[in-house]
């Protein structure tokens, strides 16, 4: 019969101990957290730290590409990074829904471990709550991330000049459009991966460059449209996209034209937005395209044109406004 | 991507503009142009095509967005079905239209269940795995998607499925050109006419029209060249002082259309007449269920009224779906009225007149 969690593996009696111990020691029981202390103690020779909060609740908690497990190491760390710091140290808790399947929360389990091995990030503390059947759908999960900060990177949008280049990491979109297919049943094909993974990687191709990076953020909800209109709002620069220039892939751009929603305002889960001085964009291109996940990295657009707006030239030489998304466009993807 | 890269080429619509320029400049006098689809006006608007037009050459989106046309009283019967305990299921572009006192996001946000639904065979899955639930499919749209919406009854019957229904609100698009072209208030030129749409109808449904009352009728594809290819088509005609169909996307449209969804819809719908959001009633331009199928029509199977006429009267959709005013001559445009917080029906749905001003136009020269 297929294994269940129950109300009693959240209880603090046997078997608690027994799905702390299989499950979470037998992953994360290397460093720290092998001891089980309610708080780690954590030794630091930085003088500054970077330190970010996350939640996930993703629907489906299996989707194309990835899961809530892996989901919620990267969610976090990439947080870590477009701040300027060095991910090192993860909380992860835990919130299951009662009659969840203890095969998948092994495979979840799996995958969060590997993430944090793939981020060279420790696990140093954690919990493990269950709830009654119905109080949450399936696995929810929270991480927080604590960073040391890197030398040289001031990163900042008041750092942000008319000229400076805008740089996205790689293709758009693929996360959102990946759990919204998976979600409804939306036949894609193959091809349509969620793009969930670290920027770690992009983090230290960035930071040789020092204080030429100005501003660095990960496109998550609302996309690179919502990214980009954050970074001018009250601004007295604008930013202007190059036409055709956000790199699509063809799976995203066919259900995107089927469902008429723009990549530009779809959620990635693994891409980095990036602004830095025009004399830096070669050499930090380059170094992104030496890595898989950045190798179709490029440069989208400007900062300069109308205070406050991002806009883009179309096909007919008119620049239209590229604004915020509205509405429940897709909810619980992250 | 094949089929749309071929048709978003930057050089040929320098090159067609170029035409336009030269054409628009020997007609030398106003030219309005109506596009009566949401899939155009949002083209139309995202490719700023609108903005790169000679001055004498006006777009006007008229009435082609089936959310935007779709009654408060049709939004109060949904809301009302739900709050018996049927479940709506519905395209998520109609959550947010208002209703004369709610609208289905504010029920849903009460507590209420509503479903959102990708495709008409969504409804049936719902209640094929929910037998004890009744389900209703807001069964909303012009001739495009009136044939999915009916395969909702065709496999409702065809499966024994005793929980499922339609909340019909469908329109046919050619006694709209009628009523728009017979206005004398409204002056319309030429129709751009909807590309989905004509694969359904055929280029042929539109001759009598064209002849009758003496109007260029263009079919045009959705990309934006093929949007200005259509322009240089109409504005020929118009220099010739010729009014005939022309198709020019025959890479869908055949001259007689798709005889068997018409078909297949005629065995399940019979015209009716039909109220239009900000237009009021036009004769024999929607479709209702033939008397047999009655009880798969949930406003006869749970006896729900859809209540005629229009709510807020400050709203002037009624005047942007006909073309007389442009979206930002509205009071409301973009303060009163958005996207967030809807007033009328065009700034809803993601195909309405306002809503693609809105989202596109506001900025720029």
């Amino acid at each position: 019969m297929e294994e269940k969690i129950q109300l009693a593996h959240g209880g603090g009696g046997k078997l608690s101990a027994r799905l702390i111990k299989d499950e979470i020691l037998s992953r994360f029981g290397n460093g720290p957290l092998h001891s089980l202390p309610d708080a780690a103690e954590l030794p630091l020779d930085a003088k500054k730290i970077i330190y970010s909060t996350d939640s996930f609740v993703v629907s489906p908690y299996f989707f194309p590409g990835g899961n809530i497990g892996e989901l919620s190491v990267y969610g976090t760390v990439n947080d870590v990074c477009v701040a300027g710091g060095r991910p090192q140290w993860l909380s992860l808790a835990l919130i299951i829904e009662e009659g969840f399947p203890l095969d998948d929360l092994r495979r979840i389990l799996d995958s969060t471990a590997d993430a944090a091995k793939r981020c060279g990030v420790t696990v140093v503390t954690g919990d493990t709550k269950v709830v009654q059947k119905g109080n949450c759908d399936g696995i929810y999960m929270n991480t927080s991330g604590i960073g040391v900060k890197v030398a040289g990177l001031e990163l900042g949008r008041q750092r942000i000049r008319p000229g400076d280049a805008v740089i996205v990491s790689g293709t758009i979109g693929e996360h959102g459009f990946a759990v919204l297919a998976a979600r409804n049943g939306i036949r894609t094909g193959e091809g349509l991966v969620s793009d969930c993974g670290p920027l770690n990687g992009l983090l230290e191709q960035a930071a040789p460059f020092g204080d030429k990076v100005k501003f660095m953020r990960d496109p998550t909800r609302g996309g690179v449209a919502a990214v980009l209109n954050e970074i001018v709002e009250n601004m007295e620069f604008g930013i202007e996209l190059k036409q055709n220039a956000v790199p699509v892939s063809e799976e995203v751009r066919s259900v995107s034209e089927m469902l008429g929603i723009d990549p530009l305002n779809v959620a990635c889960e693994g891409r980095m937005i990036l602004i830095c001085d025009p004399s830096a964009a070669d050499g930090i291109l380059s170094g992104f395209r030496s890595l898989p996940e950045g190798k179709d990295a490029c440069v989208i657009g400007t900062v300069g044109g109308i205070a406050g707006t991002v806009t883009m030239k179309t096909i007919t030489g008119v620049s239209r406004l590229i604004d915020l998304p509205s509405g429940e466009l897709l909810p619980r993807i992250c | 991507m094949k089929y749309v890269d071929e048709f978003r080429n930057s050089d040929v619509a320098a090159a067609m503009l170029c035409e336009i320029a030269k054409l628009a400049a020997a007609l030398d006098k106003p030219v309005n142009i109506m596009e009566v689809c949401g899939s155009h006006t949002m083209a139309i608007a995202r490719h700023g095509i609108r903005e790169a037009l000679p001055a004498n050459i006006n777009l006007i989106s008229g009435p082609g967005c089936p959310v935007c046309v779709t009654e408060a009283g049709y939004i109060d019967a949904a809301v009302e079905l739900g709050k018996q305990g049927v479940v709506p299921a519905t395209f998520g572009d109609m959550l947010n239209v208002p209703g004369s006192k709610s609208s289905l996001a504010k029920f849903r946000a009460e507590g209420g269940r509503v479903e959102i639904c990708y495709s008409p065979d969504s409804a049936v899955e719902l209640a094929e795995k929910a037998p004890n639930t009744q389900i209703v499919f807001l069964a909303v749209g012009f001739e495009t998607t009136v044939g999915p919406a009916v395969s909702v009854i065709d496999s409702s019957i065809n499966k024994n499925l005793g929980n499922l229904s339609i909340l019909t609100a469908f329109k046919q698009i050619m006694p709209a050109l009628e009523a728009l072209s017979s206005d004398p208030e409204i002056r319309i030129d030429s129709f751009l006419c909807p590309a989905h749409v004509s694969a359904i109808i055929g280029a042929d449904a539109y001759k009598p029209f064209a002849e009758k009352y003496r109007i260029p009728c263009v079919i045009a594809g959705f990309e934006p060249l093929d949007i200005l290819y259509g322009i240089i088509g109409i504005l020929k005609q118009i220099q010739a002082g010729t009014a005939t169909v022309e198709n020019q996307y025959s890479r869908v449209v055949k001259a007689e259309g798709n005889v068997r969804a018409r078909s297949f819809i005629n065995t399940y719908l019979e015209t009716a007449d039909a109220w239009w959001r900000g237009i009021g009633i036009i004769p024999q331009s929607g479709l209702s269920l033939r008397q047999e199928f009655e009880n798969y029509d949930a406003a006869v199977r749970f006896d729900v009224k859809i209540q005629r006429g229009d709510q807020d009267k400050r709203c002037q959709c009624g005047n942007v779906l006909k073309g007389k005013i442009r979206p930002d001559q509205c009071g409301m445009f973009a303060n009163v009225c958005t996207p967030e917080n809807p007033v009328g029906p065009c700034m809803v749905s993601s195909e309405g007149t306002c809503a693609a001003y809105f989202k596109y136009g506001r900025v720029i020269g």
